[in-house]
């Protein structure tokens, strides 16, 4: 390929010839590079393709195993607080915020502990004495914190009970004051009365 | 435009505390010139206040990034609708965004209150601009001030949280603050009634509607919480009892409770005293909220950055509750009874219980979110109080309340007979039995749900029950059709059967979180090709087959979108296409870690819910949780119910002349009793 004086360009016939074939080659290899990889994304077909960018995709996550979706190991998981700041459980963040590190990682040591055979209590009781009771979602029901347990009940019952007493007083406080304003009330029978109480009752309702 | 902004605000607290003194001191001298001043006060702080808000918004849209707020809450790139929302994004802009609801509510309740309640409206506007000055003054003290300038301009803002990137937040956090916010003019009320000692049921007329403004507002804006943390922040559940989720239910159960006691006020002249202390502890609670939303004292996902604004709040909340209930007890004496109860079975003790039930619930609500502050402080130990805490202690409370939710419409007024009694509860305790014994023959043991189910039945027939004799009667006494004595029968007493309603959408709600003991889900890394299935409580096998994966740019963001197949029983049914987003600014820097965006199919049984977590070393092989969640459709539509119903409650109008002469006709009864 050779460049005139006036700026064109001039080109043989095997250069052109040279161009094409590599074109039409470079055309059909990557046609079959495409036609290679389309089953990828068809049920049952071959290795999977590599993301464009995988950044965009977050932190590279390892494969699922067998101990992710245990059930016994996602009941102890849900009664630990992650550290994380995130204010969820464990399997909660982990199964949520795919950011975290600091989730997997208290899995991983759950994993580890139930697989040295520890048993869930045993697995709580060792996070307890790593990090401190605030690292159950909810304080033990034993001791001192029974009281944060059991004061709204009491609360409930007390209230009732005030309530059921005020109200009787009231109950019994209202003959009087209704026999009080007897004297001005309608002229009617105490039948007509009770009849008409019963419609009123019955409108109301 | 800053400078405006902040001669707005300093000219907004000089009016604002001058609309203070004004109000307090012409409401107590009954002096007509400073009423006057006071009142025009409150409408110049909400024109300085709208300055400064149109100020801050010409920055944000001018992405003038030299202003502090401008900068740490928007981009170039950042969509219309999430510039105009980042407002109220961050501390500082949803102060101003505070003040600014608060001034405006106040000035249309100075407007709009019927001239008869005049005498209260002089401290209604002392209050109001109280509370109004006491915002502006946080901004422009305690280092809030959303017009605060850099030493240098950045080339571009740091964006919006992706999380709050969401049409979900457009309109949750104003609703949720026009809750809030509106709370205080009935509290502003309720202060003028007690320095007046005007303690008849007059001042409750004037805040009626208010009251219901607030408790809707609120329960859109708690509704539209959990439909954003929902489909937003992925973890396939919409209330999981954080700290400031619980500050909003707080206001919202004291203002249920006083708007079934003012009923009993408004009809028998009883509990005044009541009603006024649930006015002014619901207030006193929308302000704890935003103590808590803002102090960052204690741990919450929703909470804004920790600053030193928690103290001014907390100044705040203790003078206002010591100054607020001092008045109170003062006024005790002048509050006394005009009636009294003639039996423990009649709708008002039935009212009563149902108070309690919200109390007790917000008690333990509020008792639960400051159980670590007291546990550090006794046993110098934080200890974490969630969900696990929250669903042992209030469930049991919650299911009483929707007992109560069907009793008490059942109960007539003033005394209930036993064959009163017995006719009224027939029909609804047969199709609550009903519901029971069809629950357990289809094998549903698990308690809680078991009995939510059932008492919703009982409260859903109470409900249908009170629609079809009231209709029944309409067609007896007026020959009308059963479509048109229907919609009569809600026209002429908007305020009852517009609370039926709104029961009915309670019930559908609790229904739905019952559904939630029934959600499965499970975790996979698929190939291109693989499946995972699920089995639903229904007994559907629901089987999720990943397709591929795409990337692509879209608006402010890449996204990383994995389609997958979903087929129930082998037939397929659509396509989940869950994403991971990295928000990049615009200059195509990435400003936060990748958030999730989960796909979402919702049908009225059950939701599929699906999140992509990412990917493995970097192939289209992804990790997937996929969470079959029932009766998610109900929370929604029951939300949507709930506030029609409010609507309905509120809608002006009615049939004045019928109520008077049902009035009249029980003054002729009960003689002197009811002076209706």
């Amino acid at each position: 390929m050779t460049r005139r004086h006036d700026g064109t360009l001039h080109v043989s016939r095997r250069e052109v010839l040279t161009l094409g074939a590599g074109t039409f080659l470079g055309v059909v290899t990557s046609w079959r590079r495409v036609t290679l990889q389309a089953p990828d994304s068809l049920p049952g077909s071959g290795p999977s393709g590599r993301l464009w960018d995988p950044a965009r995709a977050g932190r590279p996550l390892p494969p699922v195993t067998a101990a992710d979706n245990d059930a016994a190991i996602q009941g102890i998981e849900k009664q630990i607080h992650c550290t994380c700041g995130c204010n969820q459980d464990v399997y909660t963040c982990r199964t949520t915020d795919f950011t975290c590190t600091t989730s997997p990682a208290m899995h991983r040591r759950v994993v580890a502990l139930a697989q040295a055979g520890k048993s869930g209590q045993q697995i709580l009781d060792e996070f307890v004495h790593e990090h401190g009771l605030a690292i159950l979602m909810a304080p033990p029901k034993r001791g001192f914190n029974l009281i944060g347990y059991l004061v709204p009940p009491v609360a409930f019952l007390v209230a009732a009970a005030v309530l059921t007493l005020v109200l009787r007083r009231w109950v019994r406080a209202a003959p009087a004051a209704v026999a009080a304003t007897a004297s001005g009330g309608p002229d009617a029978t105490p039948e007509e009365l009770a009849r008409l109480r019963r419609e009123l009752e019955r409108l109301s309702s | 435009m800053t400078v405006l902004g902040n001669l707005a605000l300093w000219l907004a607290l000089l009016v604002g505390v001058w609309g203070a003194l004004a109000g307090f001191v012409g409401g107590l001298q009954g002096r007509p010139d400073l009423a006057h001043s006071a009142r025009r006060a409150v409408l110049a702080m909400c024109g300085a206040l709208l300055v400064a808000v149109f100020a801050l918004e010409w920055a944000l849209f001018q992405h003038d990034f030299n202003v502090e707020y401008v900068a740490a809450y928007t981009s170039r790139n950042l969509p219309i609708f999430y510039t105009w929302s980042a407002l109220y994004a961050g501390q500082k802009g949803s102060l101003l965004f505070w003040a600014t609801v608060l001034s405006l509510f106040g000035s249309l309740a100075l407007v709009l209150t019927p001239r008869r309640h005049s005498d209260l409206l002089p401290t209604v506007a002392g209050v109001v601009a109280l509370v109004a000055s006491f915002f502006i003054s946080v901004m422009l003290f305690g280092h809030a001030n959303p017009f605060h300038r850099l030493p240098y301009t950045p080339l571009d803002g740091s964006g919006l949280n992706p999380q709050l990137q969401n049409p979900g937040m457009v309109f949750h956090p104003p609703m949720l603050y026009l809750g809030y916010i509106s709370i205080t003019i009935p509290f502003a009320f309720a202060i003028a009634a007690l320095l007046s000692r005007r303690l008849d049921a007059d001042w409750l007329v004037a805040i009626r509607k208010w009251t219901l403004l607030s408790w809707l507002f609120l329960s859109v804006g708690i509704c539209l919480g959990m439909w954003w943390a929902y489909v937003e922040l992925g973890w396939g559940g919409y209330w999981s009892w954080d700290p400031v989720e619980n500050a909003s239910l707080l206001p919202w159960l004291t203002m249920t409770a006083f708007l079934h006691s003012v009923m009993v006020q408004e009809k028998r002249g009883m509990l005044k005293k009541w009603n006024l202390a649930l006015i002014i502890g619901s207030w006193l609670l929308s302000i704890f909220g935003t103590f808590i939303t803002r102090s960052g004292v204690i741990s919450s996902v929703h909470s804004f950055t920790q600053s030193s604004v928690g103290y001014f709040f907390l100044g705040f909340l203790i003078f206002a509750a010591a100054s607020s209930y001092a008045l109170y007890v003062t006024r005790l004496p002048l509050m006394i009874s005009e009636a009294r109860l003639e039996s423990m079975v009649s709708r008002e003790a039935s009212f009563l219980f149902n108070n309690l039930m919200l109390l007790v619930i917000a008690f333990a609500v509020l008792w639960g979110t400051l159980l670590p502050i007291l546990t550090e402080a006794v046993l110098g130990v934080k200890y974490t109080v969630l969900a696990p805490w929250f669903n042992m202690v209030i469930i049991p409370l919650g299911l009483a309340l929707l007992a109560l939710t069907g009793i008490g419409p059942l109960i007539a007024w003033r005394r209930a007979s036993l064959p009163n009694l017995r006719r009224q509860f027939a029909v609804p305790a047969t199709a609550g039995a009903f519901t029971l014994l069809v629950l357990l023959v289809g094998g549903m043991r698990d308690p809680y749900p078991l009995l939510a189910i059932a008492l919703g039945g009982f409260v859903a027939a109470t409900i249908v029950q009170e629609f079809a004799r009231g209709a029944r009667a309409r067609h007896r006494q007026y020959g009308e059709a059963y479509p048109a004595a229907l919609g009569r029968l809600i026209a002429r007493n908007r305020r009852r059967y517009g609370g039926y309603v709104v029961h009915l959408g309670i019930v559908m709600l609790f229904v739905a979180f019952a559904g939630m003991a029934f959600k499965t889900e499970t975790q996979a890394a698929l190939r291109p090709g693989e499946s995972v299935s699920l089995r639903s409580p229904y007994g559907h096998t629901y089987t999720f087959t990943h397709l591929g994966i795409s990337q692509y740019d879209a608006l402010n963001r890449q996204i990383t979108a994995a389609t997958v197949e979903v087929r129930r029983n082998g037939k397929p049914i659509g396509f989940l296409t869950p994403e991971k987003r990295q928000h990049v600014d615009g200059l195509g820097r990435p400003t936060f870690q990748p958030s999730t965006e989960p796909a979402i199919m919702s049908m009225l049984r059950e939701d599929l819910y699906g999140v992509l977590g990412g990917t493995v070393n970097g192939t289209e092989q992804a990790v997937f949780r996929f969470t079959i969640n029932p009766l998610v459709w109900w929370v929604w539509y029951g939300g949507m119910i709930v506030a029609v119903g409010g609507l309905i409650v509120m809608w002006p109008g009615g049939s004045p002349a019928a109520r008077r002469s049902q009035a009249g006709y029980a003054v002729r009864l009960v003689g002197t009793e009811e002076k209706a």
